[in-house]
């Protein structure tokens, strides 16, 4: 056999299944012995057999369509080819697949192929594959790298929607909670009680916990500062203040923005993807009504009273360690708490927790309505009710403060 | 409310076949039109879905809107139950144009139809029961024992006599969509809208809910709208349908589709309606 072959082993260790590919032309008219490819014979160089080799599934190493361009574009001249498949094993997708790339490039390249030596079942598959042709147009996604101006200008449009949206998603909810406090509004009573006791009474644990940590935190701190100066009783009033002005507040918005907002915006997400929300929309229930209301209601009822816990719990935790580690006695840590925060400060707190507690509903009720319409877009939404909530958190913090300054309530 | 009560009285209605769009007479509420659409453009966003979309739904038909999947069957269904507003075009329901009407008329339109979702839709938080009974509990004034007496019957219509206190995750696929049947017939719609109904059901089921809904029409004259691409059941159910094409993103033609099937101008509607073996050509 006297041709020139051109041969890619897949694999270093010689594997007699494993796949491969040879491209062999036949030899010059005249050559001593026959030609490599029996049916290219007599076509010069323009013609040319691949053998594929092997067993070609897709549980093993395969040879890339890249060896295969590398092969043809070392035959310049090539016009016709042809298929050997006398060593092929076995065979699955991945050799129709392979066909299927070859195929196109031989088109681009203007190679004449000749699939009859191919497997019937693989000629089947590749006419079934080829049936309906490519969407062209707008199936594909427009490949096009944006400017910078670009990118600003739909940035910008896009604040400026979902501006748009927030402002709407507000006024239906002002109209929806007008409709309550008329006794118009469509909801479940029976929900709404679910609600509260899922948002309220079951956070309890976790409030508590956390706020009972921060009130000792608060205490040592302050106590090492303050006995300094030999002043450890006032540990009372720091912890005292700080947590029923803003600490017991926030703590408790901060566990309800992970927990009960990103739950709201996951279950209306949900909601949205299983058509729930179109089913209640049909029936001419506003969503607004019937799920959003509830939950705002439940949390700017359970957030104060959170908080008021909250305050409990960080005035006890600061007592354990004024008891334990400043030496005070725990009546007169008491006192001095007590003699620290007026109805001011308990006032102050509570009115932060109604609004933290609105922020936290809103939130996570805004992004689970926005939510699109696959899973991937309702962990969009719990993460996005999350950041939302705790910006607008912080944001609500500062602002109220100097609110309180400025009224003279601090 | 009065044309409700007025087409309750005349019960099923026989038609002349007056299926071409050309043919929409001044006044649809003479013609038995119970929707109509003008010239309706469906996008979202700046994405064409449907354009060009006139034809005519008529009183007490089983109208089937079908097509190849992806040309917009779902989005047409949802601008004509009020949940997305089309481009252009008016949809009428009853003589009144849906998206024009002011927002308490359009719900008071929309209440007049009872939809069936893909998935059933059913609200996960509620029995099956409680979803039964939910727009029977916001919309009349019957006592709660009453309600849970309809919401029981719907349930057994459906084959499913006996599941009232489950929840939707606990019963299957096409056991959810049989109760979403259940609850879209829950307040006597006038226009009960499918989509796809006999999709994952199995065969018998898929036959049962063929009957239930050719029953409910014959028994109540309800007009039913049905987006399907089961054969079977559109020739069995179907008096009147509308082929959209997901290609030119416009209706391809109207008509019965048992006509449809041998008569049709169009290849592409002899083939789909024919498994793709068109014996005319």
């Amino acid at each position: 056999m006297v041709s020139t072959a051109t041969s890619i082993q897949q694999s270093a260790t010689p594997d007699p299944r494993a796949p491969t590919i040879e491209l062999r032309s036949p030899a010059p008219r005249g050559g001593a012995g026959g030609a490599g490819g029996d049916a290219d014979a007599g076509l010069g160089g323009q013609a040319a057999t691949l053998r594929l080799a092997g067993a070609w599934r897709v549980d093993q190493p395969l040879p890339r369509l890249a060896e295969a361009v590398a092969l043809l574009d070392a035959q310049p001249r090539l016009r016709c080819l042809g298929f050997d498949i006398r060593g092929l094993d076995d065979w699955d997708s991945g050799l129709v697949a392979f066909i299927a790339g070859l195929q196109r490039l031989c088109r681009e390249r203007d190679i004449q192929y000749d699939a009859d030596a191919l497997p019937e079942g693989l000629r089947a598959l590749l006419e079934l594959a080829s049936v309906v042709p490519e969407r062209s147009g707008d199936g594909h996604m427009p490949e096009h790298r944006s400017s910078f101006v670009e990118r600003f200008g739909s940035d910008f449009i896009d604040l400026a929607r979902s501006t748009g949206e927030i402002m709407e998603f507000f006024g239906e909810g002002t109209l929806a909670l007008r409709r309550f406090l008329l006794g118009r509004a469509r909801y479940r009573r029976s929900e709404l009680w679910l609600i509260i006791q899922e948002s309220g009474a079951d956070a309890l644990p976790i409030v508590g916990l956390v706020s009972f940590l921060v009130g000792m935190i608060l205490a040592y701190i302050g106590d090492q500062q303050l006995a300094q100066f030999g002043a450890r009783i006032y540990v009372a009033d720091l912890v005292g203040l700080a947590t029923v002005i803003q600490m017991g507040a926030l703590i408790t918005a901060i566990v309800m923005a992970g927990r009960t907002g990103a739950a709201f915006a996951a279950q209306l997400g949900s909601m949205q993807v299983n058509e729930e929300i179109d089913a209640l929309r049909t029936l001419g229930i506003s969503p607004m009504e019937f799920l959003v209301l509830p939950r705002m209601l439940a949390l700017i009822l359970m957030t104060p009273l959170l908080a008021i816990y909250a305050n409990v719990l960080g005035i006890l935790g600061g007592a354990f360690v004024g008891v334990t580690v400043a030496g005070l006695t725990l009546t007169a840590y008491m006192i001095e708490t007590q003699a620290a925060i007026g109805w001011n400060h308990i006032i102050q707190g509570l009115i932060c927790a109604v609004v933290y507690g609105a922020i936290v509903a809103a939130s996570g009720c805004l992004r689970g309505m926005q939510c699109g319409r696959s899973a991937a877009a309702v962990g969009e939404a719990t993460t996005s009710a999350v950041v939302t909530a705790i910006v607008f958190i912080v944001i609500a913090a500062a602002v109220l403060t100097i609110i309180f300054n400025a009224i003279g309530l601090s | 409310m009065s044309e409700a009560a007025e087409n309750a009285a005349q019960g099923p209605i026989q038609r002349p076949m007056q299926n071409l769009t050309d043919n929409q007479t001044d006044n649809p509420t003479q013609a038995g039109v119970q929707i109509r659409l003008q010239d309706i453009e469906l996008r979202y966003g700046d994405t064409l879905v449907q354009r060009h979309l006139s034809f005519d739904i008529h009183r007490g038909d089983v109208f089937i809107i079908m097509g190849g999947s992806g040309c917009g069957k779902s989005t047409v269904m949802r601008c004509l139950t009020g949940l997305l507003e089309p481009r252009a075009g008016r949809v009428l329901i009853g003589g009144v144009s849906l998206w024009d009407a002011t927002p308490a008329e359009r719900t008071r339109l929309m209440r007049r139809n009872g939809v069936m979702y893909q998935s059933g839709a059913l609200w996960s938080s509620m029995t099956l029961e409680e979803n039964l009974a939910l727009p029977l509990e916001q919309y009349t004034d019957l006592a709660a024992e009453q309600i849970r007496d309809i919401a029981q019957y719907k349930l057994a219509l459906v084959g499913l006599a006996g599941f009232g206190d489950y929840y939707p995750s606990e019963i299957s696929g096409g056991m959810r969509k049989r109760v979403g049947v259940a609850r879209a017939m829950a307040l006597d719609p006038e226009t009960l809208f499918f989509d796809e109904p006999s999709a994952g059901l199995d065969p018998l089921s898929a036959r049962r809910l063929d009957e239930l809904i050719l029953e409910l029409r014959d028994s109540l004259g309800t007009t039913m709208v049905v987006i399907t691409h089961d054969l079977d059941s559109l020739f069995t159910i179907g008096d009147d349908s509308v082929f959209l094409d997901p290609e030119t993103r416009t209706m391809l033609t109207t008509g019965s589709p048992r006509d449809l099937r041998q008569q049709s101008e169009i290849a592409d509607v002899r083939e789909f309606l024919n498994r793709g073996e068109d014996n005319r050509a």
